[in-house]
């Protein structure tokens, strides 16, 4: 067989959705060391350009392929996603492997330990083929913060593919992976998802344990899978909401087959639009894609109506107070003693302590711990961060009065489609702003989430995102799964990406931070 | 956008004791700025009404989550010290702490 037939059926392979090619393994059509093969000969193409990953394990995945394959063959490995290559964001602890949290400050870190949520997918057989690029600490909407250099945009390699899970979106999008893990302090699961033409979940906050999981924003984060469509993240959620004693703010929750809720019906659904949500601010492209959404789901026999909901602005602002005052604290373990990057020439230990700190973080990371040391410090807690939590009850509040009259709430994911790199990185405010229909949804704990419905004038995807009531993953899996059977999607172009990306290679600074050098 | 003025040296200063982190020149200089314009980006807080409103700490009802105080063995010592910067016998070697 050729060198081209070859490439023709690794790009069959790459065409299958996780589930597909779970079925595929399972039936003998193909075995799992053929899709990590093919995966790893995708990633070799557009990685260049694209940089989602920070470390490509390709002796580790065909190794954890081929024992995946023999279990799957004794009958021992079941499950949809036993064989399926996959790719983790760097946040998440991998034992002994290479974690950094896209920062200088882990750039040598290896854990001993792994994450819950990874565990559960190894369990469930999957492969992971590497960790992927982020915004250092998960801070940050473009994943232009990483220390290791940004992540482009499959769809158009001049724009950013989002944040903070960026690389794990990009991944996703250009077939390198057939789905992968984010984490979500404020939308970064959703706002890259919507970014790079993918979907994204952020669950129900407690559904999936945070164990291993490097702390941001300890009562706002979740982990959730980014994956090509609806069904893949179902069967992944399935696979992570275990309860764990490791997490005490991990729930034990009855009902987590999502994968049964995948039916195409949407009659008599409530669905809330929110009128401040659908301000100036928002490009006209994506009002009317969402808008056109909506009028496709009314066509199928859901009941769709605007409502006033309101702190749109302030739920930022209490978001940015909370998340970076627990963040400080949360950073606070990173002070180059027992591990990571550790400042040399220093005579005194509290010498050593801030300048590893102030060494090893960026620039983002250290403006965010400084603003959450002074809404924390004494005689500005009350002001700030007490009145912060209070606008959290606030919002919590909000969304329960529409939970009474609607099963979900529809609306954008971010202002517009994905900036160029390097807009925002200089106006951090601007930044924050463009967060606005994200945040609101950490703050109350609830679940949502953000899958493509259009694509705009630049080819540029346009997301759309649906927040549910707390633990109603299977209302937003049929509402999403129902839109998904309406709508034209279309992938990137592989071709072009790998194309833009031999021009592109020489350009872009693609590592700022060797492996282990801190 | 509004004018904002930068941030005082001795609030920058008080910050970067409490963070344990020391900028100095032009990086120092660049944080009393961004500083100074997140405080005042977040001004707009006190604006809302949150008269006889509970601060939320959590956001499920659950509560005095307790477990069993059980000893785990840690085996993988060697694993966790590995990433020590310095060790010594297994000690963690670290500049002078008093003087």
């Amino acid at each position: 067989m050729g060198e081209q037939d070859r490439k023709g059926e690794a790009m069959d392979v790459l065409d299958l959705t996780a589930v597909e090619l779970g079925r595929q393994i399972k039936a003998g059509q193909v075995s799992a060391v053929e899709a990590a093969k093919a995966a790893l000969l995708q990633i070799e193409a557009t990685e260049a350009c694209c940089h989602a990953f920070i470390q490509v394990d390709r002796e580790g995945a065909l190794k954890q392929a081929e024992e995946v394959q023999c279990r799957i063959e004794d009958g021992s490995l079941t499950g949809p996603l036993a064989g399926v290559p996959m790719a983790v964001k760097d946040n998440l602890c991998i034992k002994d492997q290479w974690t950094t949290c896209g920062s200088k400050m882990l750039s040598d870190f290896h854990p001993s330990y792994t994450a819950t949520a990874v565990e559960c997918l190894k369990q469930a057989g999957a492969v992971i083929l590497g960790k992927t690029n982020m915004d250092e600490f998960a801070m940050g909407s473009t994943t232009e913060t990483s220390a290791f250099g940004p992540t482009r945009n499959p769809w158009n390699v001049d724009h950013v593919p989002g944040g903070s899970s960026g690389g794990s979106s990009a991944a996703v999008s250009a077939a390198m992976c057939f789905y992968a893990l984010g984490t979500d302090t404020g939308g970064s699961i959703r706002q890259p998802s919507a970014f790079c033409g993918v979907t994204g979940i952020k669950p129900t906050y407690g559904t999936v344990s945070r164990y291993g999981l490097v702390a941001y924003g300890s009562s706002l984060e979740q982990i959730g899978p980014i994956a090509r469509d609806i069904r893949d993240c179902a069967a992944v959620l399935e696979a992570m909401a275990v309860w764990d004693v490791r997490d005490s703010t991990s729930v034990r929750r009855k009902e987590v087959d999502f994968t049964q809720a995948l039916s195409a019906d949407v009659r008599g659904l409530r669905i809330g639009l929110p009128r401040e949500y659908f301000d100036g601010e928002l490009d006209p492209e994506t009002d009317s894609a969402i808008r056109y959404a909506a009028r496709a789901l009314e066509g199928s026999g859901a009941v769709v109506e605007e409502f006033s909901f309101p702190l749109v602005e302030e739920a930022v602002l209490a978001y940015y107070v909370i998340a970076c005052a627990q963040a400080s604290s949360n950073l606070a373990r990173f002070d180059g003693v027992k591990y990571g990057h550790r400042a040399e020439g220093c005579q005194k230990l509290h010498s050593m302590i801030k300048k590893s700190r102030t060494e090893g973080f960026g620039e983002e990371v250290r403006r965010r711990i400084m603003l959450g040391t002074f809404v924390l410090s004494s005689g500005y807690y009350d002001a700030y961060y007490l009145k912060a939590l209070q606008i959290k009850t606030l919002v919590s509040q909000a969304f329960a009065r529409a939970f009474e009259r609607f099963d979900i709430l529809l609306t954008p994911v971010a202002p517009t489609a994905a900036p160029e790199i390097g807009k925002f990185l200089e106006n951090p405010i601007r930044m924050y702003s463009q967060d606005k229909y994200t945040v609101s949804v950490n703050l109350a704990g609830l679940p949502a989430l953000a899958l493509p419905c259009g694509t705009n004038r630049r080819g540029l995807p346009v997301g759309m995102q649906m927040i549910g009531n707390y633990f109603q993953e299977k209302t937003l899996f049929r509402a999403g799964y129902s839109f998904e059977r309406m709508r034209d999607y279309r992938k990137p172009d592989i071709g072009e990406v790998i194309r833009k990306g031999k021009s592109y290679s020489k350009g872009v600074k693609m590592a700022t931070v060797e492996k282990g050098k801190g | 956008m509004m004018e904002y003025n930068p941030m005082r040296d001795e609030w920058i200063d008080e910050i970067g004791i409490l963070a344990k982190l020391e900028l100095t020149g032009k990086e120092r200089e660049k944080a009393k700025q961004d500083i100074a314009q997140m405080i005042w980006y977040i001004e707009r807080l006190k604006e809302v009404d949150t008269r006889d409103v509970e601060p939320s700490f959590g956001v499920l009802p659950v509560s005095n989550v307790f477990r069993e105080d059980e000893i785990i063995p840690v085996e993988d010592r060697d694993a966790i010290l590995a990433n020590a910067p310095k060790l010594r016998d297994r000690a963690v070697v670290v500049p002078r702490t008093i003087g």
